[in-house]
């Protein structure tokens, strides 16, 4: 199975608070509160690791599950967000893209 | 040779809301008489205007008011889009215009988004409460329609200013927030007083068996505020400073859940 590469999204806006992630899509202003295992991966998700390499170094150390059970579900989770903006999913590395701003 | 074309006199009125002077230009005495009584209270007398829009009429029948509105930042200015209006309005030069009917709620829903989008800048908002002063305070009553804003509104006591039923208007000033009393009615139909006091505390409305008032937490405080902040812009980058606007209100304006019965004792328990 090939690897699959996430980044987040330049066009949201995102602040932690209290320990929840709150992300605004910038195209439909959805909001969405991520729970810890989607911050974890949001927060990892830096376009060049892979979506196997985050779920081992941060979502299997900090909760009791299999590699491949943590792969499963984060794989569900990306393609959910990717739906919404939120996130970039793709099976090569992503380059790093400037946010969307500009004046107005 | 006589004269083929005679000039048309150009009618103008300032509609001043949040301290921001609005100039709508007009060639139709009647549609300026009906501005001027829908905006009634809020007409100002500023030369000059943060935007000058030229507005041209139409048939009656332009267009359905019900229809989604779009907003769109392209080749240099806002492009504003609904069934019953198309405004254009570049920043740059303070000048736009509207295309409508001879309908104020169009220029009505002109005018909101305008706001919106100036206000974006700035760190304020556009917000679905309801806010009133009493005592040089202050205070929004936010929630969905069905919350009871409308109720809260009419319940208020004789010493309070009632600032808007429907559509608050909160600008930042330094380190404070303000709220500004808007024309934008809601059921109660009642515009409010064009004066502004310092917003001392936001409360999420729900109607229960008594009045109460009990602490949320930031995170939650935050939701429910974007939830009813006015977006209207498919722009990113718009959409990120009213986000950040929101986090910012919250961390400096006291957010309380107000649970209440339709009873003016309510009034009591707000201060």
């Amino acid at each position: 199975m090939s690897k699959l590469y996430v980044a987040r999204s330049p066009r949201v806006a995102a602040r932690s608070l209290d320990g929840e992630m709150m992300i605004m899509s910038g195209r439909d202003s959805t909001l969405f509160t991520l729970n810890r295992t989607a911050t974890l991966i949001w927060q990892a998700a830096d376009g060049t690791t892979s979506l196997e390499e985050i779920v081992k170094r941060k979502i299997c150390r900090e909760f009791e599950v299999t590699a491949d059970e943590a792969l499963r579900d984060a794989e569900t989770l990306v393609r959910e967000l990717a739906t919404h903006g939120i996130l970039e999913a793709s099976e090569e590395p992503i380059s790093q893209k400037t946010s969307a701003g500009g004046s107005r | 040779m006589p004269e083929l074309a005679t000039d048309v006199e150009r009618l103008s009125l300032v509609i001043e809301i949040g301290g921001m002077p609005v100039r709508v230009n007009t060639t139709d005495p009647e549609f300026l008489g009906m501005l001027k009584n829908r905006y009634a209270g809020f007409v100002g007398t500023a030369d000059h205007a943060e935007v000058d829009f030229d507005v041209a009429l139409t048939t009656p029948g332009f267009g359905a008011s019900d229809a989604d509105v779009r907003v769109r930042w392209t080749s240099g200015q806002w492009l504003l889009e609904r069934g019953d209006f198309r405004a254009e309005w570049e920043p740059a030069s303070r000048r736009g215009s509207i295309r409508q009917s001879a309908n104020p709620y169009s220029t009505d829903s002109v005018l909101r988004i305008v706001h919106t989008l100036a206000l974006a800048r700035e760190g304020g908002f556009l917000l679905h409460a309801a806010s009133a002063i009493r005592n040089e305070k202050a205070f929004l009553f936010a929630g969905v329609s069905g919350a009871g804003k409308t109720t809260i509104s009419r319940l208020a006591p004789p010493d309070a200013t009632l600032l808007t039923d429907e559509i608050s208007y909160v600008r930042k000033h330094d380190d404070h927030y303000v709220a500004f009393g808007t024309p934008f009615t809601g059921e109660l139909a009642k515009l409010g007083e064009n004066v502004s006091a310092p917003i001392a505390a936001l409360y999420l409305l729900a109607q229960g068996p008594r009045n109460q008032i009990k602490p949320v937490s930031a995170v939650e405080a935050t939701r429910s505020l974007l939830a009813n902040v006015l977006f209207f812009a498919e722009d990113p980058a718009l959409v990120q400073m009213t986000f950040h606007s929101a986090f910012e209100f919250v961390s400096r304006v006291p957010a309380r859940r107000l649970t209440f019965v339709p009873d003016s004792r309510v009034w009591e328990v707000i201060g």
